[in-house]
């Protein structure tokens, strides 16, 4: 069969699906009316971007001075914020790249909205570099192209420039990987869709993909090596954005554990984020059946991996600062000082919230519990935005000499950047959730049959599997089927063991009516002599092995089917 | 060669990759198979040709490291040399640690982006691109084969009829 998996292996698609109902379940948050809450959601994310767009256009308008920052504290909530993003940006590159490495089939459900929160995410992220700029216009210097200076290059020694590259090579691969997967299922609301304005603009989004073999085996080719390709990719885009901090000579900063801690915090980050909006959209969008315990669980466990090790690097940095001795380790973020300093709320709030509070997850109970991994989603976004918070203020705050000791207070114009981020993020996401198809369903319709909860259950019960479609009964035009019945012998022994019909004295009954009987083999069941479901309904594997060999049609498709348990209900 | 072509339609996997072998195995030429997931073995069952992509993106990717290679060389090393913090930048290897990231960045990037362009290309898919699945039902749950009619058309019939097909039509030719 080449579908089997273990029994162990709970079923990651619940609810008895079938192929069309996969279509259809996709389909309908796009084919059906956004509801009330969906409308009020919508205006506050839509009023939280434009807020957020109208700071950033005063912070243009006027220069970074609207901004909280100061002398010493040169970078703090804009770099902070970006850090945020761009680390939940990585959870969707990990579930479909690294994921599709390991061959986990979870990550099918739920690999579609993790990708889209990641460009969603690293849009945001992208904002602050550029409106931290704050003479936005010279953007462009940050490239490698000639310019009016002459031929004053960018410096590509400098961790700032790798950040460049990095996270647009980051954000361009990710969604050329995202709207690839997206063909197929584009084509399906295209094939579906009723309206010719739908229709006109699902066609354009497909690309025009019809699905063709050679087409499948390319598209998997590439998805395979887009994930090689963005495994790496997704390590070092965090990795030098650690190099930020980690190349320069500011305590704290100057550190060799954060490419991997940062690497390992992202994906913390990334997953919580994850969480907290997949909770919610599979009730909203009725995606119950493909976004399960299971999946909620396993995410679960890869924020307890990625959470234990960022406390470890935690215990370690605070290990550090004190073992040095040095009296200017005692401020960094992760230190005595720092706990219990004038930040010390920002520390403790670090510590709580990412690494005790997460620890819960360790009781199955909890992690498999939508309204704990909810709220404890919440704090990990919190406490990872902490994170950076301290990393960037707390560092900052002390520096050398006490004379440059400072503190940090946001303006009205951070907050409303940030909130602003908040709304631009969630316009995007909510408009995604309305006209894209949220569940890779193509990449759902081929585990189906191995994860499935029906098939798994006939399997492991050792009965037929269920049809994977609903019948359909076609009446053809122009081709009439002619089944040539030539073995006699074995069609005589066949109806002795099911009994005789007389066609002349008994009404028929409508076989079709049996999952697995076409028009065709109808007829050729008709042409053996079988025409009741009292006949078929006595079919043990014997009288099957003698049909197929009869009819010589796709072997064992009336036991799988089960006709006669089917015929059996009928007749009644 | 006739210009006739017969589609059959399948409602099962399974059925369809059984179909296709069924059907190979008797000598008949099929022209095209549509499928709304990746059926697996489906391509092996045809005998398609493992596809080169895979190939072709990793002569992008050394295309793009050459690349990377050429333009920082080109601007850090030679045409306008800095001492940065210290650090001159007097040759390409002395300088090169600190291009690794550039170097890999810009060596995923042309491997990517070069290889889901070929990909496009080669099966011709981009904007404004009609679909060429006969049939709507393709991308849902259906299965259709399509094979060439070459010589007895009611054989070809009767022999997809057996491989479980649950439609069968026949068509002329587009092309």
């Amino acid at each position: 069969m080449g579908h089997y998996e273990a029994p162990i292996r709970e079923a990651i698609i619940v609810g008895d699906k079938t192929y069309h109902d996969v279509t259809v379940d996709v389909a309908a948050p796009i084919e059906g009316k956004a509801n009330k809450n969906w409308w009020i959601a919508f205006t506050i994310a839509l009023i939280a971007m434009l807020w957020g767009f109208g700071a950033i256009a005063y912070t243009i308008g006027t220069g970074i001075g609207v901004w909280g920052l100061n002398n010493k504290i040169n970078w703090a909530w804009d770099i902070t914020n970006f850090v945020w993003w761009i680390g939940i940006g990585h959870a969707g590159t990990l579930i479909s790249a690294v994921l599709l490495l390991f061959r986990q089939k979870w990550r099918m459900g739920i690999n579609r909205s993790a990708e889209a929160m990641t460009i969603f995410a690293v849009f945001q992220a992208g904002l602050f570099p550029l409106i931290h700029m704050g003479r936005i216009w010279n953007g462009f210097y940050t490239l490698p192209i000639p310019n009016q200076l002459g031929s004053l290059w960018v410096n590509f020694n400098s961790p700032l420039l790798w950040d460049v590259f990095a996270i647009s090579t980051y954000l361009s691969v990710s969604l050329v990987f995202w709207w690839t997967g997206l063909l197929p299922d584009f084509a399906m609301i295209r094939d579906r869709a009723t309206k010719p304005f739908q229709k006109k603009i699902y066609s354009l989004l497909s690309f025009g993909w019809s699905g063709k073999a050679k087409d499948w085996q390319r598209f998997e080719e590439v998805s395979l090596v887009l994930a090689g390709l963005a495994t790496p990719l997704v390590l070092s885009v965090h990795t030098i954005v650690s190099f930020d901090f980690a190349t320069s000579v500011i305590p704290g900063w100057h550190s060799t554990v954060y490419p991997p801690y940062f690497v390992a915090g992202a994906v913390f980050s990334g997953f919580a984020m994850v969480q907290t909006l997949l909770l919610i959209m599979r009730k909203v969008s009725n995606l119950e059946a493909y976004i399960t315990r299971v999946h909620i669980e396993n995410m679960n466990k890869v924020i307890l991996v990625t959470g234990g090790i960022v406390t470890v690097a935690y215990l370690s940095e605070f290990f550090v600062a004190w073992y040095t001795g040095s009296s200017y380790e005692d401020f960094t973020y992760l230190s005595w000082g720092a706990a219990t300093g004038p930040y010390w709320w920002a520390f403790w709030a670090l510590i709580i919230c990412n690494s005790v509070i997460p620890q819960l997850l360790w009781f199955k109970k909890i992690r498999t519990n939508y309204i704990w991994t909810f709220i404890i989603a919440i704090f990990i976004n919190i406490g990872m935005w902490f994170e950076r918070f301290d990393i960037i203020v707390i560092n900052l705050s002390r520096g050398h000499l006490p004379s440059t000791w400072a503190q940090f207070s946001p303006t009205f114009v951070d907050i409303g950047i940030f909130l602003g981020t908040f709304g631009f993020f969630f316009v995007l996401f909510l408009l995604y959730a309305r006209t894209f198809p949220v569940i890779a369903q193509a990449e759902v319709k081929s585990i189906l049959k191995s994860s499935g909860d029906n098939y798994k259950r006939a399997r492991d019960a050792g009965e037929p599997s269920p049809k994977v479609t609903p019948p359909v009964i076609v009446v053809e035009e122009g081709t009439e089927p002619i089944v040539e019945i030539d073995s006699d012998a074995k069609t005589s022994s066949l109806l002795e063991s099911l009994g005789t019909f007389d066609i002349n004295t008994q009404q028929p009954d409508n076989l079709k009516k049996v999952k697995g009987i076409g028009p065709v083999m109808e007829k050729t069941l008709n042409q053996i002599g079988i025409y009741s479901f009292n006949q078929v309904s006595k079919m043990t594997s014997k009288e099957y092995d003698l049909l197929d060999s009869i009819t010589d049609s796709f072997p064992g498709r009336a036991q799988r089917d089960d006709w006669a348990g089917q015929a059996n209900k009928l007749k009644s | 060669m006739s210009s006739k072509i017969i589609s059959a339609l399948y409602d099962d996997d399974d059925v369809l990759l059984k179909a296709v072998k069924d059907v190979r195995a008797a000598h008949h030429h099929i022209e095209e198979v549509y499928t709304p997931f990746p059926v697996h073995g489906l391509d092996k069952a045809m005998g398609l040709e493992p596809t080169r992509l895979a190939i072709t993106s990793f002569m992008f990717g050394i295309t793009g490291l050459g690349f990377a290679i050429w333009f920082l060389n080109l601007i850090m090393i030679e045409d306008w040399p800095q001492n940065i913090g210290g650090k001159p930048s007097f040759s390409f290897a002395e300088n090169s640690p600190a291009f690794v990231p550039i170097l890999f960045e810009m060596t995923v990037f042309f491997a990517a982006h070069l290889m889901v362009i070929t990909f496009y290309m080669r099966s011709k898919i981009w904007p404004f691109r009609n679909a060429e699945n006969p049939d709507p039902r393709t991308t849902d749950d259906k299965f259709l084969m399509e094979v060439a009619v070459d010589g007895n058309e009611s054989d070809l019939t009767s022999l997809l009829e057996k491989t479980g097909a649950i439609e069968i039509t026949v068509n002329e030719k587009k092309h």
